[in-house]
C-alpha cells in the first residue's frame, strides 16, 4: 500500500504581469507518496474549485519530462530539490509528512509572469528564430547516409540537442543568463556537418538576439548546469564562447 | 435506448444500429464517398498524381493564406513547408511554444524503408506490414504513398541536423519495432519524437523569421468558419479561436484550413497523451459537416507504467523499443502470482521454468515484438485469468536476460533514459528487478475522414497526422505515427493542397467582418456562456474521470454488445451531469484553465458517444477493436471481411439527432487479404 502525507504549501499568487503578487498558504492532506508533485497540485486545485476559488495556474502538459512546459521553482530550486528531472517527474515520496513547500514561478526579467506560476517564455522562441536552424528547403536533401558522422560526434550533438527549452537555466542563474540554452543549440549544429555552412552566422545571430531580449551575462557560476533537468553540460557554454569569438574574427 | 436485459445472448447489433444509421439517406447522391484514389498500379499512383495535379505558381502563392492548426510533427512540418513554398501561413497552437506539441513525447523511433540493414526491407514490405498491422482496414493507396515517402523523411531530418543514432562507422543505426521482421526504425536515443519535432520546429522558426509563417501561441480553435462561394459550395475559410491568456475570442481568415490537432485518446481520461491533448477540433469539424471515421479504433499501448491510484492524472509510456531486449512474462503458477501480489514473493524469486513468457509462447514468430493490439490483449487475458502481478493489473518486462547477454553497459546505452524515467515514477530499479507494465490508451487510429488528397468532406478543410483516420487501419504499428505525421506535413499536403488552391487564386484575401464570422463567434460565445452559467458542483476533471472510467471499462481493450450499449447509456448519464452540475470558476473573459478543460470535455463527450456508436456498428473484431463475441477458439480477433471491409464515415445531423453512417468500401488490389498471423 502507498503511504500518504500531509503538506503545507506556500504558493506565489499573482493576477497579472503588473500585479505585485504575494505568497498564500494552503494545506493538502492525504497525498499519496506515489503521486507526482503536479498531481498534488491538482488535488489542491480541486479543493480550491470546490470552495469556489480560482485554481493556482501553472504550465504543464506532457507530464513525462519532455515537453518543457512545467516550470516551478520549488524550495529554492528550479524543478525542485531532485537533480536531473523536471517538475512533473518529481514525486511526493521525496517529501516528508507535514513539510512546508514553497512554490514560485521562474523569476527572470526576460520571463514575465502571466499569472501565478505561469510565465511567458516567448523570448526563447525568438532566439531560435534568429538562427537556430539549418537553412534548407524541404525536398532537396541528399541520401541520409551520404555523409557519415562519427558516433562520438553524433552522441555529443544528441546530448546538446536534448535541451527541452524549459528555462530552468535562466531561473537558476543569478544574472538571468540564457547562455546554457543558446549554447546547447549552437553546439548541436556546430558539431554536425549539416550545421557548418551557417556556423558563424548562427552563433552571432543567436547571441545578439539573446542580449537584445534582456537576458543577463554569464559569470560561470555553473548554477544552470546543476539545475538543468536534462543535465546539459556547461562545456556547451565554452563552445559557444569559442564559436562567438571565431565569428567575430570573421567580421 | 434498448433495454440491456433483453440483449442477453443477442450478438447482432443491427437492430439497435437502426437507431443510429439512417441507411436510406446514406444512399443519396450527396452522401456518396469519393476517396479520389488515382488510377494505375499502386506503385505509380502517387507519381501519376503529382505529374498531373494542378499547381500554383510562385507569384500566386504569395496571395493565398493557409491556416494550420497545431504544431506537432504534422502541423509544424506542413506549416514550414507551405511557408518555404511561398504561401502565407497562420500557425496556431495551444501551448506556450510550437516546440511543446505532444509529438515531442514519442520515444522509440520512426520507420522508413531505407533497407540500410540489407535485411530484405523495401517500400512494398513496409506498405505490406502496415496494412497487415492495421488488420486490413486502412486505405491501400494512402499506405503505399506513406511507405514511398518514408525514405525522404529520413533524408530531410538528417539534413536538418537531427542527431539520429549512428554506428561506429558513421552510418545510421536501426532497431526493430513490433509487427516487422526487419530493422527499419531510426531513432535518437529514447527521444526520437523530440528530435524530429525540434527539427520541424527549427524549419518553422526559419519561416517565422522570414515572415512567411505567423505563429499564434496559447490559442485554441473553437470553430471552423464556412463561407459559401458563388456556386453555393461551402468552403472552409477561417477559424474562431480563444486566446488562452486574455480569454478574448479572435477571428482568423484564410483560403484553406488545415487541422493537425492530434488524437482523442484522452476520452479515457487516463492515457499517455499530454494533459492538453483533445479531440475538439475534430468535433468542431464534425459539426460543420466533416465525417468522423473508424472512431472505435483506439490504440491501447501494451507497455505503460501501471495505474497507482485515484489521484493519478496521466500514464507514462515505456517505449516499444524495450521489447527488442526485454522479455514479457507472468508467473506460470497462480499461487506464485498471488504471493507476489501479497508481497510475499519477489519477481526475482521465481525461477525461469516457472515463468510464462506468454507472447513467446503464443506468437513464436514475432514473440515479444508482436503488434500492440495483440500484446495488450494478451496482457489483459493473463491478468483477467488471475496471473497479474502488482495490483493484479500488471505484467513483467524483464531485462535480466538482456543484461546477461549484452552486459549492463550496453543495456544502459540503449535504454538508460527510459530506465531512469521508470525508476523515478515507480521507485524500482529495472536493472535489478523487472519493470511492471500494463496497457493504456495511447493513440487513436480513427479520426476525421479524408480523401487521398487529405481533404475532408468539407471543401478547403484538410486534416493531417493523428487527427485523420487514413493510414493505420484498425491498429498502428510502432514508430509509424512519426512517419505519418511527417509524411503528411512535409511530402503530401504541400502537393495536394495546391490541387485545391489552384482555382482559388483569384479569390481575394478574406475579411473577418463578414456575417459568417460574426455568427460563428456568437455561437462560440453562447457556448461558453452556457457552460459558465450551469453553476453546479462538479469540476470538469471530476466529470472527465467519470467519463474515462465508463469508456475504459466498457469500450476499452475488450468490448461486447452489452458493454457498448451500457456505455451509451452511461455516457448519456455523464453528459446529463455535465450540463446540469458542471462548475466552472473564474470568468470567461480571462485566463481560465477550468473553462479550457470544460470546453474540451464537452467535446470528449461527443467523441465518447461516437466511439461507442462506431464500436456497436462494427460486428467483428479487427486490430484494436476487439468485440469479444467475435474471436477464434484460441482468442484471436475474428474479422468479417464480407460485411465490414469498409471505412465507417459518420455524418453529423444535429445535436440530438442520430448520425448517418456512410461507407467507403476498401479494395485491396496490391495485397492479398488474409488472416493476420504472427505465430509462424
Amino acid at each position: 500500500m502507498e503511504n500518504t502525507i500531509n503538506v503545507n504549501l506556500k504558493i506565489w499568487r499573482q493576477r497579472s504581469p503588473k500585479d505585485k503578487g504575494q505568497f498564500k498558504t494552503y494545506r493538502v492532506e492525504n497525498v499519496s507518496t506515489g503521486s507526482s508533485f503536479l498531481e498534488m497540485l491538482d488535488m489542491l486545485n480541486q479543493q480550491l474549485v470546490v470552495a469556489g476559488e480560482e485554481p493556482v495556474v501553472f504550465d504543464n502538459d506532457c507530464r513525462e519530462g519532455i515537453c518543457g512546459m512545467c516550470s516551478l521553482y520549488i524550495n529554492g530550486h528550479p524543478h525542485g530539490p531532485v537533480q536531473g528531472i523536471t517538475t512533473c517527474q518529481l514525486h511526493m515520496r521525496k517529501f516528508n509528512n507535514e513539510d512546508t513547500i514553497t512554490i514560485e514561478p521562474w523569476r527572470s526579467a526576460a520571463f514575465p509572469v502571466i499569472r501565478d506560476l505561469m510565465v511567458d517564455r516567448n523570448a526563447f522562441d525568438k532566439i531560435q528564430q534568429a538562427g537556430g536552424y539549418v537553412s534548407f528547403n524541404c525536398g532537396g536533401a541528399p541520401d541520409a547516409n551520404a555523409t557519415p558522422i562519427s558516433k562520438v560526434v553524433a552522441d555529443e550533438a544528441m546530448d546538446s540537442a536534448t535541451c527541452i527549452g524549459c528555462g530552468a537555466c535562466v531561473a537558476a542563474c543569478k544574472n538571468g543568463s540564457a547562455m546554457l540554452f543558446v549554447s546547447a543549440k549552437v553546439s548541436q549544429f556546430a558539431l554536425l556537418p549539416q550545421g557548418q555552412v551557417e556556423r558563424a552566422r548562427r552563433a552571432r545571430a543567436m547571441v545578439m538576439k539573446m542580449d537584445e531580449l534582456g537576458f543577463g551575462n554569464c559569470t560561470n557560476t555553473g548554477a544552470c548546469e546543476a539545475e538543468c533537468p536534462k543535465n546539459i553540460s556547461i562545456s556547451n557554454i565554452a563552445r559557444l564562447n569559442r564559436e562567438f569569438i571565431k565569428a567575430k574574427f570573421q567580421d | 435506448m434498448a433495454d440491456i436485459k433483453n440483449l442477453e445472448g443477442m450478438i447482432d447489433s443491427t437492430p439497435i444500429m437502426k437507431d443510429y444509421a439512417d441507411i436510406e439517406s446514406a444512399n443519396l447522391p450527396e452522401n456518396q464517398i469519393d476517396s479520389k484514389i488515382p488510377e494505375g498500379p499502386i506503385a505509380d499512383k502517387w507519381t501519376n498524381y503529382k505529374a498531373h495535379q494542378k499547381l500554383v505558381n510562385p507569384a500566386n502563392k504569395r496571395n493565398l493564406d493557409i491556416i494550420v492548426v497545431g504544431t506537432g510533427l504534422a502541423g509544424a512540418s506542413a506549416a514550414s513547408t507551405l511557408g518555404e513554398l511561398g504561401f502565407n501561413v497562420l500557425n496556431f497552437c495551444i501551448q506556450d511554444s510550437p516546440r511543446r506539441a505532444h509529438s515531442i513525447a514519442a520515444q522509440g523511433g520512426i520507420n522508413a524503408a531505407k533497407a540500410y540493414q540489407n535485411d530484405g526491407d523495401s517500400v512494398y514490405r513496409l506498405f505490406y506490414d502496415t496494412v497487415k498491422g492495421g488488420d486490413f482496414r486502412s486505405r491501400e493507396a494512402n499506405v503505399y504513398r506513406l511507405a514511398e515517402v518514408s525514405n525522404n523523411i529520413i533524408d530531410q531530418c538528417v539534413a536538418q541536423g537531427v542527431p539520429f543514432a549512428r554506428e561506429y562507422g558513421g552510418l545510421l543505426a536501426n532497431r526493430s519495432f513490433g509487427g516487422a521482421q526487419v530493422s527499419r526504425t531510426f531513432y535518437a536515443k529514447g527521444q526520437t519524437g523530440q528530435q524530429l519535432l525540434l527539427g520541424a520546429y527549427s524549419s518553422l522558426n526559419r519561416q517565422i523569421q522570414k515572415g512567411t509563417v505567423k505563429s499564434y501561441n496559447r490559442r485554441e480553435m473553437l470553430d471552423v468558419v464556412l463561407i459559401e462561394d458563388e456556386n453555393g459550395v461551402k468552403r472552409a475559410r477561417g477559424i474562431i479561436v480563444r486566446n488562452l491568456v486574455t480569454g478574448e475570442i479572435e477571428r482568423y481568415a484564410a483560403h484553406a484550413v488545415v487541422l493537425a490537432t492530434g488524437g482523442y485518446g484522452r476520452t479515457f481520461f487516463l492515457s499517455t497523451n499530454a494533459m492538453g491533448c483533445n479531440g475538439s477540433a475534430a468535433v468542431q469539424a464534425f459539426k460543420k459537416g466533416a465525417y468522423l471515421s473508424n472512431i472505435a479504433f483506439t490504440q491501447i499501448h501494451p507497455t505503460c507504467i501501471p495505474v497507482h491510484g485515484e489521484d493519478q492524472s496521466k500514464l507514462t509510456l515505456m517505449s516499444e523499443s524495450l521489447r527488442n531486449d526485454g522479455r514479457i512474462w507472468v508467473p506460470k503458477k497462480k499461487e506464485d502470482a498471488e504471493a507476489i501480489r501479497a508481497g510475499k514473493l519477489k519477481p526475482t524469486d521465481i525461477p525461469d521454468e516457472d515463468r510464462d513468457f506468454y507472447l513467446e509462447r503464443r506468437y513464436p514468430a514475432f514473440g515479444n515484438l508482436c503488434p500492440r493490439d495483440i500484446a495488450s490483449r494478451a496482457a489483459k487475458e493473463r491478468c483477467d485469468a488471475g496471473y497479474g502481478v502488482g495490483t493484479g493489473n500488471a505484467v513483467y518486462l524483464d531485462f535480466k536476460y538482456a543484461i546477461e547477454r549484452l552486459g549492463e553497459d550496453v543495456v544502459r546505452d540503449r535504454y538508460g533514459n527510459l530506465f531512469d524515467m521508470y525508476e523515478m515514477i515507480s521507485d524500482d530499479n529495472p536493472y535489478k528487478t523487472p519493470m511492471q507494465i500494463f496497457p493504456a490508451s495511447h493513440y487513436t487510429m480513427g479520426g476525421i475522414w479524408v480523401d487521398y488528397e487529405l481533404q475532408t468532406s468539407i471543401k478547403g478543410l484538410f486534416a493531417i497526422g493523428e487527427c485523420n483516420f487514413s493510414d493505420h487501419g484498425a491498429n498502428r504499428l510502432g514508430a509509424s505515427a512519426l512517419m505519418q505525421g511527417l509524411a503528411d506535413g512535409y511530402f503530401v499536403l504541400p502537393y495536394t493542397i495546391q490541387n485545391y488552391l489552384s482555382d482559388q487564386i483569384k479569390v481575394p484575401h478574406f475579411q473577418t467582418n463578414t456575417k459568417e464570422f460574426a455568427e460563428a463567434e456568437a455561437g462560440v460565445k453562447a457556448r461558453i456562456e452556457k457552460l459558465m452559467n450551469i453553476k453546479g458542483t462538479k469540476s470538469p476533471d471530476e466529470i472527465h474521470k467519470q467519463l474515462g472510467r465508463v469508456m475504459w471499462d466498457l469500450v476499452g481493450m475488450g468490448r461486447t454488445l452489452k458493454s457498448i450499449v451500457k456505455a451509451l447509456d452511461e455516457v448519456e448519464k455523464v453528459t446529463k451531469v455535465f450540463y446540469s452540475d458542471l462548475k466552472v470558476v473564474g470568468s470567461a473573459n480571462d485566463l481560465n484553465t477550468e473553462l479550457e478543460k470544460a470546453l474540451r470535455l464537452e467535446d470528449f463527450l461527443v467523441m465518447a458517444k461516437m466511439m461507442a456508436i462506431d464500436a456497436l456498428n462494427r460486428n467483428e473484431s479487427c486490430g484494436a477493436h476487439f468485440r469479444e463475441e467475435y474471436q477464434t477458439p484460441d482468442g484471436e480477433a475474428l474479422r468479417n471481411d464480407e460485411d465490414y471491409m469498409y471505412v465507417s464515415c459518420w455524418k453529423y445531423t444535429g445535436a440530438n439527432e442520430k448520425p448517418v453512417l456512410l461507407k467507403e468500401p476498401l479494395k485491396y488490389e496490391a495485397i492479398k487479404v488474409q488472416v493476420r498471423n504472427y505465430k509462424s
